[in-house]
């Protein structure tokens, strides 16, 4: 008899104590890619992430708490995206996430956000799908491939000899294919010529196949685009085949390990970024940049790694801002709050414009695009 | 012509690595029945070693490849020691079990160890590619033919030629009548689990340079072994090896003049259709039964 009143009163004691621990801190939800064929990128973005908390916190938090980061790994499959923000929204509880690199990975956790209403702030994502498809949860701080493609225009007369004709090599997920298909928009309404788009698989390590089909297509240009690791192989590769093509990545991943291996003396490839540590001075906000830089070299962290992890930096100051602005950290609110919300952030200023069908419209921000080079190991602004 | 000749080349160098892969699991197979989910594992694990010794000790990357050769001949004899002879390989079942459970414990082994962030492995040889007829051959990658090939053939001889390997095939045949004659079984499979190991390991660390190493890089290796297997034959030694090079050029091939989308799908495609037409396996002579 008395068993069942200790029992409760035990089991109301966790109760309270577990509300009262979660009531400390407003828990941020964030779900990466921290394994898998992506895991370098979405190491830098959560590095990023937990560099914005630090700050935050170091300058009193949000409302008077301190954040806390729930991070999730999303083990770069889309499966386990759902099952992560599953589990941070239904265990966790949190208000509010951050994710989920990709636009595979963030379309796959999109109708989770719906079901349960929670906003999540995209640092990582090019599909133009994530913000057209009618999602009000969703607001997407970085670039989609459109954008990146546009910007990419602007810049044609800076290559000689001129790019004339074009060939594809993505990896085949939405990301990749999503684009290919905005670059030869873009580039064949500039006259452009378009040749062949080869596929790789997002696990794929060998690329010689794709490579030596495109070798001899007449093309002057091959644009790829894939996460850090594939990004390394097809550049090395390519330079191993003796591929004369000009070679441009997308999507604002860079091959680090070539900076401390490079490939065959003289190789140059081209890469479009978010953020370049090595041209910072030349961010629209220099100081904050640099804050973000400072703090990331304090923990000794891979320099190139800096090209992502702004993203989880900008997220993270940018949810913050929301449940700020919001008054309270409640989901509602803080997508309510996201549309008011105006920053300087490492890759410039954020705010969300209105994106997809009326009345259930994501938010897109449109962040600066930034191009570089790479040979033998040194990077230089093109 | 160049380019037919550059998709040859450049799937033989595959195939090669195919090939040392395959074998590796189908004499584990074949002598013992143990069907090796951990085989990429000790692949990715020889990577590992190559990538620990060479980037990180600074040590010589031809010594880190017999090392890593070394280290998995030990690791797959104290998996065979440990685990597999403790439960005397009735349970077709339970075995399963305990091979995918090394599986997990090691990738998350590796994952726990080296973080989930690529790792690059320098090459000892000229990056700069040698160049016969408009064919571009990276250094490396010749090596990695070089050196697979002379492992195929050496392991050939083992197998053919000594005494190892002559009760190793008596095994395989006949595990009763081997132990009649005198064969040791037992050490005979801790031998063999070991061997299939170092051979995985090698083909990772001959390719840590090649490709980058990752913790999950067992899963594509794994599954290519076990399509080169079934392949060339379950337990077959010699259809490996040529179900290896098989794969490899059907896959450069189909993505070449196919579809490079499809590039994996045209080698599970020609895998079904043999299955199929040959379940015994491509180049498996007809085998005993019962």
């Amino acid at each position: 008899m008395l068993i069942k009143p200790l029992y409760a009163m035990l089991l109301g004691g966790a109760l309270l104590a577990s509300q009262a621990q979660a009531d400390d801190t407003i828990k941020i939800g964030v779900s990466q890619p921290l394994t898998g064929s992506v895991a370098a990128s979405g190491t830098y973005v959560t590095n990023g992430a937990r560099l914005a908390v630090e700050h935050i916190n170091g300058e009193g938090g949000v409302l008077g708490k301190p954040l806390e980061l729930v991070i999730e790994d999303n083990k770069s499959n889309p499966r386990e995206a759902v099952n992560t923000a599953e589990k941070l929204i239904l265990r966790d509880k949190v208000p509010v996430m951050m994710g989920a690199w990709g636009s595979t990975f963030t379309l796959a956790t999109m109708p989770k956000l719906e079901e349960y209403g929670i906003p999540m702030v995209v640092e990582t994502a090019s599909s133009s799908k994530v913000t057209t498809s009618g999602n009000p949860w969703v607001f997407r701080i970085s670039p989609t491939s459109m954008m990146e493609a546009q910007a990419f225009a602007k810049q044609l007369s800076s290559f000689t000899p001129a790019i004339k004709k074009v060939d594809f090599l993505s990896v085949n997920n939405d990301w990749g294919l999503g684009a290919a298909g905005a670059f030869k928009e873009v580039l064949e309404s500039k006259g452009i010529e378009v040749g062949r788009s080869e596929i790789i698989a997002p696990d794929a390590t060998d690329l010689s196949a794709q490579l030596a089909a495109i070798k001899n297509s007449g093309s002057d240009t091959i644009i790829v685009t894939s996460g850090v690791e594939q990004l390394t192989l097809a550049i090395r590769q390519a330079a191993e085949q003796g591929i004369k093509q000009r070679l441009i990545t997308t999507g604002g991943s860079f091959p680090e390990p070539l900076v401390k291996n490079p490939g065959p003396k003289g190789y140059v490839s081209t890469h479009l970024l978010f953020f370049s540590p090595w041209t910072a001075d030349q961010a629209l906000h220099p100081q904050i940049a640099g804050a973000y830089m400072d703090a990331w070299e304090a923990k000794d962290y891979p320099f190139p790694g800096l090209t992502e992890g702004f993203r989880g930096y900008d997220a993270i100051l940018t949810i913050a801002e929301a449940i700020r602005v919001a008054g309270k950290a409640e989901p509602e609110a803080i997508r309510d709050a996201l549309w008011k919300v105006k920053l300087a952030g490492v890759n410039g200023d954020i705010a969300f414009h209105k994106e997809g069908p009326e009345g259930r419209e994501s938010g897109q921000n449109t962040p600066n695009i930034y191009i570089i080079q790479l040979q033998d190991g040194e990077v230089s602004a093109l | 012509m160049d380019q037919f000749l550059q998709h040859l080349v450049n799937g033989t160098v595959l195939g090669a690595t195919y090939a040392l892969l395959g074998i590796g699991l189908t004499l584990i197979f074949g002598i013992m029945k143990v069907v090796n989910f951990a085989h990429g594992e000790l692949y990715a694990f020889g990577a590992y070693v190559a990538y620990a010794l060479v980037s990180l000790l600074q040590m010589d990357y031809f010594v880190a490849l017999v090392l890593a050769a070394g280290l998995g001949l030990l690791l797959g004899a104290a998996i065979e020691f440990l685990l597999l002879r403790r439960c005397r390989l009735e349970n077709i079942d339970e075995v399963m079990l305990i091979m995918i459970g090394v599986m997990i414990i090691m990738q998350n082994a590796e994952l726990l160890a080296w973080g989930g962030v690529a790792k690059v492995v320098p090459t000892p040889f000229p990056q700069e590619s040698i160049i016969v007829g408009g064919i571009y051959l990276s250094p490396t990658r010749l090596f990695v033919l070089g050196a697979a090939i002379v492992l195929l053939l050496a392991f050939y001889l083992v197998i053919e030629r000594s005494r190892l390997g002559l009760a190793m095939r008596a095994t395989f045949q006949d595990e009763d009548a081997a132990r009649i004659v005198g064969v040791n079984v037992s050490r005979i499979y801790t031998l063999t689990f070991g061997l299939g190991s170092s051979l995985a390991a090698i083909t990772g660390a001959l390719l840590a340079p090649v490709f980058v190493v990752t913790p999950t890089m067992g899963d594509l290796a794994s599954l290519k072994a076990f399509a080169i297997v079934i392949l060339g034959g379950l337990g077959n030694i010699r259809g490996a090896a040529l179900g290896g090079f098989a794969l490899a050029l059907i896959e450069e091939f189909g993505a070449a003049y196919i579809s490079t989308a499809y590039r994996d799908a045209i080698g599970f495609l020609v895998i079904l259709v043999v299955m199929i037409a040959r379940p015994q396996g491509l180049f498996a002579a007809k085998e005993r039964v019962g």
